[in-house]
């Protein structure tokens, strides 16, 4: 069906592609995995015309083809669905479907002709969704279901889906494969981009798997395993456990008591929520993505509006009620945040001033008269100092912060929040879009910090981070606390399932 | 009061608004697309200056129109080509062609009629003082069918919303918003246009005094939308000719005027208080203001 | 080196605007060469042109360094045309009000009432972001506008001297009157207005400085600009701090009151700007947001401010109004910076 050869793709000085060569079959469905930044969605996006390669060649249906654009994959039967959706969100489902390949003529667009049609492929491939109702009242797995029809819509024949079950419940995900399943007995070709290992072995027909922007190995999904996959991944074998002491608990720092978050249109994206941390211990929070972590974390930090914020949260006995962002910090709450291009860093600014972002209102940063000034000397020290005990690379202080790979801008935001000495550690996917060696670092510097008799609470989508780093793990369902487990007996399927129906 | 509010008076309201619908649906469509165009002015500028130019040389307004709309489409590409191409900052670009459309009619007419800036006086019988008008008013229905009854303005909108998106589906994000910027550079220039050859009888220095800048407001008041937006180009029409009518009718018991610089700020504290949400908030595309380009 | 690139593309962008001025005299059969030599050798010329040229740049360093302070903090204040008005306006009527006070109290406090003035014309539209979310570029626009009516109003109605015909207020009193360089400089005519003000400016440019990058304070305003969210989490208030930008961005561009009122005319002549908010957006792009490389871009564009005037009294054609040909073309191409590397990438291998 399509057959990628060779194919090489540079963004500035990363290799993101590197003489990629991925042949899928027609009729199958084909998995590619490999860590984040292994270089699957910028292989796929160049079979979808999105990106274009420096070098190599795209073949289609045995034929060698030039994709300029999605226009020209489109046109050869080929879709992708997007990690993140490509919907206009004031518009209705069926504008956006016909969105580029609109029905009726240049003077006048015929919707109606186009609901049918759409009505018509959601029989077929059992894809509900109201043509008429507007993308931003939808939830995200009709959102996307209508990307789906989108690719269908414009007689897709191999469809590209990248990471599609990120977003969705174990649920949701069993009733996605279903229906990947019916495509291909339709004779729909599929590529599923996941680093998801057990989705591999339970939907696809063919396994490529990358690393560092290589195609490191193909094999067939029936004569493969979780471990041949996870080794080829990594390129050694997986450490599946952190290796750390017991934890030796202390009184509790952080309570949190019916604790709730409402939104300004007035959802509660967090409900209710009771728990403890204690000094010492590392508590995790499971979830599928989008179940009130961000904002319960956010939240801790002083980062939402008080308003919308109900509940009572105490700091080693201190109330934290009305304490904004900076009083939290001084109180001794450090927060390693989800998004770190987002929240983390001021990626123009160098490391130098990334290294005080917080700090940098107060002695010793500022200095006299009147600590209006900053210390360049003491700024310097610091950074310095953040940079050889974090191993931040290359450490050169005066560098802006968005020169650094992934792993070490990471490693300078932990350094920096753990100069704070803090009580509470809030901590967000501390190593998404990291580099395997640094994950490694960053979980034991937290481990440390812990037995340091730092309160650490914990938030990763990754159930083997949460279920490795966590002494207690709590699980999160639609805003509410839906269990807490012992992470050391409990099975993933046992935490899945929390994670999916709640109590 | 009683003799303010008489046919007169809506007649001069629907004159001056005549120039601000125009612009202000030209604005339309390049923000929708997500181009922000504070060139409106200069916009203006250009068409008033070369219809007005051209109408004295050729001796009809017809081919001097046309003339106009050209010299706005030249001007417009240049903020398209800045902004979309070379994704300058598109309030800056805006600004420099507003200076720029103050150079260079002085410069022209300088040259050309040995002027200070103005054109020569063009015959009564050279003038369009009505189509125009009849332009603006069509202009209205014509940008709703199009904006969400074609394909095109099915694109436009989706452009100016998510750019990202629309790239995705296979749609030429750049030419879409090409097409949205010359399209208001071409309906400002006949906005411009009307000024000179329609309302008056020259082109004279500045002589938009700012009311591309009011047709930017009206957009904003009328949520980017052509029919609101009209409303509100008719009541600041309705607003100015308050002001010229007002200049020495109505006077204070102490024998003062009325202060008409109080009526000329409404339409600008209006904009203020709607762009704060006091009356129903005004939400812009959301893509405005952002160049679009991927990572290649 | 790092000077070097900074310094590359402005220059280009200038050079590429004169050429393109060069096309447009050409096209209207002048001399290029006549109309330049005029524009840079009368900038240049002792002691007038100088004079001229520096007393001409110093509003555009005010309102360069008010346009760079907002930017910093990620706003783009194209309202310091209103604010130099109605700050203006404030000066002049603390000049006629107290015009019996001491000048070294009534100087003071007409610097203050500029200051203040201004600040409070740009701390409104960053009041509104903050609150509302309400987009500055707009609500600058709409107080220009405001500015001019209402200044208008107080002028026309309440501090004109009966019966004077243009459109100005009464005298400030004699004490409010800073001196003149002319005082100071052996040789330098007392008839050039270039007065302390120009002073004032350079040290303007000094604190701003000092200000964004060695205060605490004004690390924040350019975290703000920089990134509002990692702002808000490194314990900064991105509203204050947008309000703060806005009103020192006014104080600044409210300081051309000074050189006006209180250096040149005397008293607040309406309509006296000559688009000095606005050429202050170009000096400021063009001086890359840096005091100093703003008082250089206003240099430059004071010189051809002075040089548009002999231009329009020798040249048969080429009226003054090639000075604005340039100034925008000079915005345009230094915005559109992309246009150059792209092409200088074409050229050679980086």
């Amino acid at each position: 069906m399509i057959e990628l050869r060779e194919i090489s793709k540079k963004f500035g000085a990363v290799q993101a592609n590197d003489h990629v060569n991925i042949k899928v079959d027609p009729g199958t469905i084909h998995a590619i995995v490999g860590e984040n930044g292994a270089g699957k969605s910028t292989a796929m996006r160049i079979a979808y015309g999105f990106y274009a390669a420096d070098s190599g060649e795209i073949v289609v249906d045995s034929e060698v083809r030039r994709l300029a654009s999605p226009q020209d994959a489109i046109a050869l039967g080929i879709g992708m669905v997007h990690q993140h959706f490509m919907l206009v969100d004031t518009m209705t489902v069926a504008e956006n479907i016909v969105l580029g390949a609109e029905t009726g003529t240049t003077l006048s667009l015929d919707l109606r002709e186009a609901e049918a049609r759409i009505r018509t492929l959601s029989a077929e491939f059992k894809l509900s969704v109201d043509p008429r109702a507007r993308i931003h009242d939808l939830s995200v797995g009709q959102q996307q279901r209508v990307e789906l029809l989108k690719a269908l819509y414009r007689h897709a024949r191999l469809l590209i889906l990248d990471e599609p079950t990120a977003v969705l419940t174990p649920q949701e995900v069993d009733e996605f494969f279903t229906i990947l399943r019916s495509m291909r007995e339709q004779g729909k070709t599929i590529v599923i981009i996941t680093h998801k290992l057990a989705e591999v072995l339970a939907i696809s027909d063919d396994v490529t798997v990358m690393r560092d922007g290589k195609v490191v190995g193909r094999v067939r999904t029936k004569d493969t395993s979780a471990a041949e996959l996870a080794r080829l991944m990594v390129g050694r074998d997986v450490l599946l456990h952190v290796h750390k002491p017991d934890a030796k608990p202390g009184g509790p720092v952080l309570s949190v008591r019916n604790f709730s978050v409402t939104t300004v249109e007035g959802a509660k994206p967090v409900d209710n929520i009771t728990f403890e941390v204690r000094a010492g211990e590392i508590v995790g929070i499971a979830g599928v993505e989008g179940n009130g972590q961000t904002e319960l974390i956010e939240a801790l930090a002083g980062l939402i509006d008080p308003r919308r914020v109900s509940g009572d949260v105490v700091l080693a006995g201190q109330s934290l009620h009305g304490a904004n962002a900076r009083h939290r910090r001084e109180l001794g709450v450090a927060h390693i945040p989800e998004d770190r291009h987002r929240r983390g860093l001021l990626l123009e600014f160098g490391l130098k001033e990334n290294a005080i972002l917080g700090v940098h209102y107060r002695p010793p940063i500022t200095t006299l008269p009147g600590d209006i000034f900053l210390d360049d000397g003491e700024i310097r020290r610091r950074t310095l100092d953040i940079i050889k005990r974090f191993d931040v690379r290359p450490p050169n202080p005066d560098l802006p912060a968005r020169s650094l790979s992934g792993g070490n801008q990471q490693k300078l935001i932990i350094g920096r929040e753990f100069e704070l000495n803090p009580k509470l550690l809030l901590v967000s996917q501390p190593t998404r879009g990291v580099d395997i060696g640094a994950i490694e670092f960053i979980h034991e510097k937290l481990v440390k910090l812990r037995d340091g008799g730092c309160a650490v609470l914990l938030v990763s989508a990754e159930l083997e981070e949460v279920m490795s780093l966590s002494d207690r793990l709590l699980i999160i369902h639609k805003g509410t606390i839906a269990g807490e487990v012992n992470p050391t007996v409990a099975t993933a399927a046992a935490v899945g399932l929390l994670m999916t129906r709640g109590h | 009061m009683g003799e303010i509010l008489n046919i007169s008076l809506i007649s001069s309201t629907i004159r001056l608004s005549t120039p601000l619908i125009l612009a202000a649906l030209g604005g339309l469509y390049a923000e929708r697309a997500g181009v922000i165009n504070i060139a409106l002015e200069g916009l203006m500028l250009a068409g008033a200056f070369t219809a007005a130019a051209v109408t004295y040389g050729t001796g009809s307004p017809w081919i001097g129109l046309l003339a106009g709309i050209v010299a706005g489409l030249a001007i417009a590409s240049i903020h398209a080509v800045a902004s979309i191409r070379y994704r300058a900052d598109q309030v800056v670009t805006g600004t420099a062609i507003n200076i720029l459309m103050l150079g260079i009619p002085g410069f022209l007419s300088g040259a050309l009629f040995l002027s200070s800036g103005s054109t020569p006086q063009i015959p009564k019988e050279h003038l369009i003082p009505w189509t125009p008008i009849v332009m603006a008013f069509a202009a209205v229905p014509i940008t709703w069918y199009v904006l969400y009854r074609t394909p095109f303005g099915l694109r436009l909108r989706a452009v100016g919303e998510n750019p990202e998106a629309a790239d995705a589906a296979g749609i030429h994000v750049a030419r879409v918003r090409y097409a949205g910027v010359l399209l208001s550079g071409g309906l400002a220039a006949i906005g411009g246009a009307y000024l000179s050859i329609g309302q008056s009888s020259l082109f004279t220095r500045n002589m938009t005094s700012g009311r591309g800048f009011i047709a930017l407001a009206a957009l904003i008041f009328g949520k980017w939308r052509p029919v609101q937006t009209m409303v509100a180009c008719l009541f600041f029409g309705l607003t100015e000719a308050i002001t010229i009518r007002m200049q020495g009718v109505v006077k204070l018991p102490s024998g003062e005027d009325i202060p008409v610089q109080f009526i000329q700020m409404v339409p600008y504290v209006l904009t203020i208080v709607v762009l704060a949400g006091f009356i129903g908030h005004s939400r812009p595309p959301r893509a405005l203001g952002r160049p679009y380009q991927k990572e290649r | 080196m790092r000077l070097l690139r900074e310094l590359f593309f402005p220059v280009v962008a200038v050079l590429s605007a004169f050429v393109v001025g060069g096309i447009f005299v050409l096209a209207i059969g002048g001399s290029p060469w006549q109309t330049y030599s005029l524009l840079i050798g009368s900038a240049l010329w002792w002691p007038d042109g100088i004079g001229y040229t520096l007393f001409l740049a110093t509003p555009l360093i005010f309102t360069g360094l008010a346009v760079s302070v907002a930017f910093r903090a990620g706003l783009l204040n194209i309202g310091a045309e209103g604010q130099l008005y109605v700050a203006a306006f404030a000066t002049a009527w603390v000049g006629i009000v107290f015009a019996h006070l001491p000048a070294a109290l009534l100087i003071p406090m007409c610097v203050f009432a500029a200051i203040l003035a201004g600040a409070i014309w740009g701390a409104i539209p960053g009041l509104l972001k903050a609150r509302f979310g309400s987009h500055e570029v707009i609500n600058t626009i709409m107080m220009n506008f405001i500015a001019v009516a209402m200044i208008g109003y107080f002028t026309q109605y309440h501090y004109r001297t009966p019966g004077d015909p243009i459109m100005q207020t009464a005298p400030i009193g004699p004490n409010a009157h800073i001196a003149r360089l002319g005082q100071f400089i052996p040789g330098f005519p007392e008839r050039v207005p270039l007065n302390v003000a120009f002073l004032l400016a350079l040290v303007c440019c000094g604190l701003v400085y000092v200000f964004l990058w060695h205060t605490k304070w004004g690390y924040e305003l350019r975290a703000t600009g920089s990134n509002p969210s990692a702002a808000e989490y490194g314990g900064i208030s991105t509203r204050k701090q947008i309000v703060i930008a806005m009103a020192i961005s006014g104080g600044l561009a409210g300081m051309v009151g000074v050189n006006e009122v209180l250096g040149y005319r005397y008293r607040y002549y309406d309509g006296f700007s000559d688009n000095y908010g606005f050429t202050g957006i170009a000096v400021a792009l063009l001086g890359r947001n840096h005091p100093v490389g703003v008082i250089f871009a206003a240099l430059l564009f004071g010189a051809l401010t002075r040089g548009g005037v002999p231009v329009d009294a020798f040249t048969e054609h080429v009226t003054k109004d090639i000075v604005q040909i340039l100034q925008a073309t000079i915005i345009l191409f230094v915005a559109a910076e992309a246009f150059f590397r792209e092409g200088l990438r074409r050229w050679v291998k980086f």
